[in-house]
């Protein structure tokens, strides 16, 4: 097939791209203890989080950017970035929120009104730094489920906030997550109280739409004894020439017998062909299975982002918990993702399954990175990774990082991978049956998801599809 | 009437030239057997008339209901009515069988401007056929031909066969590799296909199925030509003289 075909089938247009009209409040670009005031001031915290933000500065004022990923992108200057962005109108209840953000929130298929709410689906509406309004927060607190941005968390339950925030991923943890530590803005808090299982899917919508600024989101999910949750977020930015960074850190938290369910479906505005504008996406998602027999599934969709840098990975410390990695990476235009996963075995017949697919397309380049590391406690546990890479086109690149760590010889880890084209042959053959070239790719670049798709819940898989398809094939006739 | 005419074509597969003026009329309602030694441009032949993008075409053309199809993308030959039964059909992983199956469907029907037929309607359909050919009902869920064994592949191109009714047949060695019930129930689908208007092109190494489809021509294509043009009759004779003997006689 003629290469310059394939490009333009794979090279769909950012649907998401357009601007919210709005008077934002920015701070001024730069960072130092006065902008990390500035922020802990504008969302009225106590003095404790000042003091832990100030800690974790003072730790990253001596920490270096990692630069292990294969990952090329100009340098971030973070001096010249804003840290803090909000619409005006800082909204008391959800009849004061602006109608721009309303009307833009259901040009991304979310209506926030009470009238059209989505049915069972709880949304935090997040724009830059806030939280702009939270759905059914109500209804939720009448089974004593707490969903909240991570600010009103941190001034109404500073207890729970105390106790778990850095818990699973300590303030020093990584570069990008100390960063977050420091400056993060706002994000969402959730608290399933013990034998709840949470009567609706949870999720966040992350807009960035402010010029030149960072956003620096942070979420924190407890799952008490015997709970569940699936909680899903997206996101979206507008089309634009410079790069914004995204530093989000993610914890999660499951006592005995609990479960989370996390999925994610990114969207950030990738970029141009030539690597022009598009979101650097820096983030840190870790869940700690504390508890015997709990659970923590990760899955994520990642077509968005011009860098993505991203390893949602599972502590399994309660003997017989389970973790799982579920991701589908793709990069097309001049997009770059070096993503994976760590599973880290620390209890007795703990469990885990990777499955990675990664679909390159243009000057895409994908890299799968994962660890698997077994404790010497850690008897009879069991690792299965799977990380397939489809190439489509040949200017594009695939590779795979599988590390494994092991102290206990009992355990049972196996692994696969596979790199395959779209072949010729597969085309041809739909082909002939009358399907014609668009619709082939994009029913083989399926087929090569079905693992991944059938873990999202029902409506964000029927999201995900329809996205892939935009990602890849948007822009031909 | 003439449903596919080709004449005189010149063909190449990367530098080789494989086919060398090949001349073959199709003819509506009937069903013609092509046999030959291995490598004698067989394959090439199907490929070159359903648009393969291994071929070059160097000279000649090829005529489908009158109009010349060389410069057609492949699609667009087989939504016209053109299908190939491959030698050996790809694996595609992930890809619903039926959903597949319905997305082609669909495509030519839209094409035809016939209404497209839902899900249900679909699997109506599908589950008919898939008795008929003696298949399992998980080849509804199963991947596109993924783990199929060679048998299940053959049928499922006949499946498609009989779903997509198309009006130009070739069937590339749909005999090989199958056991005598899979040949039974493979044949009883292409009979099935047979209404006096369609045309078949059955390429094969062996007389075998032959007894089961009843062909009205044989041709033998040796060094990209067709060397030789007779009744059925004439299998009987190639089984005992082998192609060189047929050819020398010529
Ligand atoms: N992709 C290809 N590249 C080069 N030569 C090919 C290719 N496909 C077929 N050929 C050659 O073309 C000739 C005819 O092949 P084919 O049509 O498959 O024969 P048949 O089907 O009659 O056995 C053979 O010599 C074969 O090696
Ligand atoms: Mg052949």
């Amino acid at each position: 097939m003629e290469s310059n075909e394939l490009d333009k089938a794979v090279s769909g247009e950012y649907a998401l791209g357009f601007e919210i009209d709005i008077e934002t409040d920015v701070a001024p670009p730069g960072l130092d203890e006065k902008t990390i005031a500035f922020i802990s001031k504008k969302k009225n915290e106590p003095e404790w989080m000042l003091e832990l933000r100030l800690k974790a500065f003072a730790k990253w004022k001596t920490m270096e950017e990692p630069h292990w990923g294969k990952l090329d992108y100009t340098p971030i200057d973070y001096q010249s970035i804003s840290y803090f962005a909000a619409p005006k109108q800082a909204p008391e209840s959800l009849d004061e929120v602006d109608p721009k953000i309303i009307e833009a929130y259901k040009k991304l298929g979310i209506p926030l009104e009470e009238q059209k709410q989505l049915q069972g689906i709880a949304v935090d509406a997040v724009v830059d730094s806030v939280s702009v309004t939270t759905t059914y927060s109500e209804e939720l607190s009448k089974h004593g489920v707490i969903f909240c941005s991570i600010s009103d968390a941190i001034r109404d339950y500073p207890e729970l906030v105390k106790k778990y925030m850095f818990s699973v991923v300590p303030m020093n943890d990584n570069y990008f997550a100390t960063l977050n530590s420091a400056v993060f803005t706002d994000g969402t808090f959730v608290f399933i109280p013990k034998g709840v299982r949470c009567p609706m899917e949870l999720s966040t919508y992350f807009r960035i739409n402010a010029l030149n600024t960072g956003q620096f989101e942070r979420t924190l999910i407890i799952a008490e004894e015997g709970s569940y949750v699936s909680y899903n977020e997206g996101c979206s930015a507008p089309t634009r020439d410079e790069h914004q960074l995204h530093a989000a850190v993610v914890e999660l938290v499951t006592m005995k017998d609990a479960e989370i369910k996390y999925s994610t479906i990114q969207n950030w505005y990738p970029g141009d062909e030539d690597g022009k504008g598009g979101i650097y996406n820096f983030v840190t998602k870790r869940g700690l299975c504390q508890g015997d027999n709990s659970k923590i599934s990760w899955t994520q969709v990642e077509t968005g982002s011009a860098i993505t840098w991203k390893y949602p990975s599972c502590v399994l410390k309660g003997d017989n918990s389970v973790g799982e990695f579920y991701s589908v990476a793709v990069t097309t235009l001049a997009q770059q993702a070096d993503t994976g996963t760590k599973m880290i075995h620390l209890g007795k017949n703990t469990s885990s399954t990777i499955i990675s697919k990664g679909i390159s397309a243009m000057k895409g380049q994908n890299t799968y990175r994962g660890l698997v590391k077994i404790g010497a406690n850690a008897s009879n546990a069991r690792n299965y990774s799977e990380c397939d890479s489809l190439l489509i086109g040949s200017n594009c690149g695939a590779h795979t990082f599988p590390y494994l760590e092991s102290k206990d010889t009992m355990g049972q880890v196996e692994h696969e991978a596979t790199t395959s084209k779209i072949s010729d042959e597969q085309l041809f053959y739909l082909r002939q049956r009358g399907i014609n070239e668009e619709d082939a790719v994009s029913m083989i670049v399926h087929g090569f998801c079905k693992q991944v798709f059938s873990q999202l819940p029902m409506e964000y898989a029927v999201e995900a599809k329809a996205l892939l398809e935009l990602t890849l094939e948007g822009s031909v006739g | 009437m003439i449903t596919l005419d080709i004449q005189n074509l010149e063909a190449k597969i990367g530098d080789k030239k494989i086919l060398n003026g090949l001349n073959l009329q199709l003819e509506a309602g009937k069903v013609h057997a092509i046999m030959g030694p291995n490598g004698a441009g067989k394959s090439t032949l199907s490929k070159a008339i359903v648009g393969h993008y291994d071929m070059t075409i160097l000279g000649g053309d090829i005529y489908y209901k009158g109009k010349s199809i060389i410069e057609m993308e492949a699609e667009e030959r087989a939504l016209e009515g053109i299908f190939l039964s491959f030698q050996h059909p790809v694996e595609i992983p992930g890809v619903n069988n039926a959903y597949f199956l319905r997305t082609a469907l669909n495509a030519k029907r839209k094409h035809e401007g016939k209404e497209e037929l839902n899900a249900a309607e679909f699997l109506r359909l599908m589950k008919g056929h898939l008795e008929e050919l003696g298949m399992k009902a998980d080849m509804i869920s199963r991947s596109l031909n993924e783990g199929f064994s060679g048998g299940e592949k053959k049928r499922n191109e006949i499946l498609q066969m009989l779903i997509l009714e198309p009006d130009v047949i070739i069937l590339d060695e749909i005999d090989s590799g199958l056991d005598i019930d899979a040949l039974r129930a493979v044949s009883e689908g292409i009979n099935k296909m047979k209404d006096g208007k369609r045309s078949f092109l059955v390429i094969t190494h062996y007389s075998r199925i032959l007894d089961y489809i009843e062909p009205d021509y044989i041709h033998v294509l040796k060094d990209g030509q067709i060397v030789k043009t007779a009744g059925p009759e004439l299998v009987a004779q190639l089984e005992e003289e082998g192609y060189d003997g047929i050819i020398v006689n010529e």
